[in-house]
């Protein structure tokens, strides 16, 4: 089958075909990975500059991690510390950077819309690594990575998201993705942490009713309360949305032997889990998400840049 | 143009049946037995040559050697210009430290997969030394590499595709020449066809 996508930005673009074959790529990685040489010779000679211009960990290692283990070279560029701080405008940071004949950009932004603006405006391939609260593509693909990984398939699963599914961009892509994948989705949050109109984000149910839901779920997606992006208190304190909405020990007995838990990190441990949940054994699969995301990346990489002999643009 | 979809089979079933037998017997002469030998194929078709030529060893010999199967993609040289997205498994289920590595292809053209191959094995392990096997060798090297074994020589021309069909994958096992037709690549069969 063919692949002709040039940016990875909206998942929404990308059909479940698509979306399977940038899965297997990622299986073909890790085979890669767990070599003594972890790395392939690839994308020598390819410059890919990562552009973080929002404080990122996993996000921006795991990227740095792919780029090197498929041989390319990256240069690290953020807006702090930068021209940028002297007034210099997206537009020009952005011909400034391809003059240097790059390959890729890595975006990482805190307005949304600002991988799409680079992509029109760059003529090289982009690939969104959190706008805002817009989209978080290649954490939806490490999610799918990692669920498929324990169920063999996403079709007919049920997922829940719990938390601050209004902030979340984490949910403004991995909602799309289950649902092109075929999976049931429910979002779980209170009202105050929904949108006004909960209908625009697409998924089969919303409850504010955790108890009630979580015996159904095959995976428990746990988002972080974002206590920066919070806006006008939307639950009282802390202690009672963890009471309402913490994945702890004591709500164990409600899930699915099998059920499995995720989360997108960094994890407020006593606030959306407990030290219990968050280091379960076998259904905890948040160190598998995080390994994932080098996978996932490598095989975006690798796809979007494929064939791509005029992708080199000034 | 009335030629261009003539297709000639330069092997039939019976006749790769033989040539693999008498590979079988030259790699068992050449390596004094099987002793530390392994044998890779190449994904898409010459590791489903060395799955037979390996029970052809055991039928000889009656030793059953390590079989494993690579993928080259990841090694390429054409990423840019030539992708196909699709990346088949690498599935070496032993280690190649110190071994004897029979490469198994399918078609020997350019050697620009054998060097790939080389490369990929490589960064698996290191091997004591790495022998390669092919059914066809049609010819048109543009690297300095060579066959130890080959089932058939057939000098082609450029504008002819070589390709391997089998059983297993393509219905009938046969190999052919055609005319290439326009925007086609004179590389493997792909799958399905």
């Amino acid at each position: 089958m063919g692949f002709n996508h040039k940016h990875l930005i909206d998942l929404r673009e990308y059909t479940a075909d698509e979306i399977s074959l940038i899965l297997d790529t990622a299986e073909r990685f890790r085979a890669v990975n767990e070599r003594r040489i972890k790395k392939v010779p690839t994308l020598k000679g390819y410059t890919v500059v990562n552009m973080f211009n929002e404080p990122s960990t996993r996000t921006r290692s795991s990227f740095e991690i792919a780029e090197k283990r498929l041989s390319c070279d990256s240069l690290n560029f953020s807006g702090s510390g930068s021209s940028v701080e002297k007034g210099e405008s997206l537009h020009d940071t952005v011909h400034t950077l391809c003059s240097y004949k790059i390959d890729a950009i890595v975006v990482r932004d805190r307005h949304a819309g600002v991988p799409q603006k680079i992509a029109d405006i760059s003529g090289v391939t982009v690939i969104d690594a959190g706008d805002g609260k817009h989209l978080h593509p290649t954490q939806a693909l490490l999610d799918l990575y990692t669920i498929r990984q324990k169920y063999g398939h996403i079709d007919g699963l049920q997922v829940g998201i719990v938390g601050d599914i209004s902030h979340s961009r984490v949910c403004g892509s991995l909602i799309p993705a289950l649902k092109i994948m075929g999976a049931e989705v429910t979002v779980i949050a209170p009202q105050t942490l929904l949108p006004a109109r909960p209908e625009v984000l697409g998924v089969d149910h919303v409850s504010s009713k955790f108890d009630e839901v979580l015996p159904q779920l095959d995976v428990v997606y746990m988002l972080r309360i974002q206590q920066e992006r919070l806006e006008g208190a939307p639950f009282p304190t802390l202690r009672e949305y963890n009471m309402l909405y913490g994945l702890s020990k004591d709500r164990e007995h409600l899930m699915k032997p099998e059920a499995i838990i995720c989360h997108p990190g960094p994890i407020n441990r006593g606030i959306e889990l407990d030290d219990y949940m968050a280091d379960h054994p076998t259904r905890s699969k948040i160190l598998d998400q995080v390994y994932a995301g080098v996978l996932v990346r490598m095989a975006a990489l690798y796809l979007l840049l494929g064939g791509a002999e005029d992708g080199i643009t000034a | 143009m009335s030629e261009t979809n003539a297709k000639v089979v330069c092997m039939d079933a019976a006749e790769i049946e033989r040539s693999l037998t008498r590979i079988a017997h030259q790699i068992l002469e050449s390596n004094k037995g099987l002793k530390n030998v392994a044998l890779v194929g190449i994904v898409t078709r010459g590791d489903l040559l060395a799955k037979r030529l390996v029970q052809k060893l055991e039928q000889i010999e009656g030793v059953k050697v390590p079989l494993g199967k690579l993928d080259i993609s990841f090694y390429r040289d054409d990423f840019a210009t030539y992708f196909s997205p699709e990346v088949h498994s690498t599935e070496i289920p032993f280690d190649i430290d110190g071994k004897t590595i029979v490469l198994i292809d399918d078609i020997l053209f350019t050697g620009r997969t054998i060097r790939a191959a080389l490369d990929a094995l490589m960064d698996i392990g290191r091997p004591a030394c790495v022998q390669l096997a092919v059914l066809v060798d049609r010819g048109h090297r543009q690297l300095p590499i060579r066959p130890d074994y080959v089932g058939k020589n057939l000098p082609s021309s450029l504008d002819e595709s070589v390709r391997l069909f089998l059983e297993e994958v393509d219905g009938e096992t046969a190999v052919e020449v055609m005319r290439i037709q326009a925007g086609q690549r004179a590389g493997s069969a792909p799958l399905n066809r």
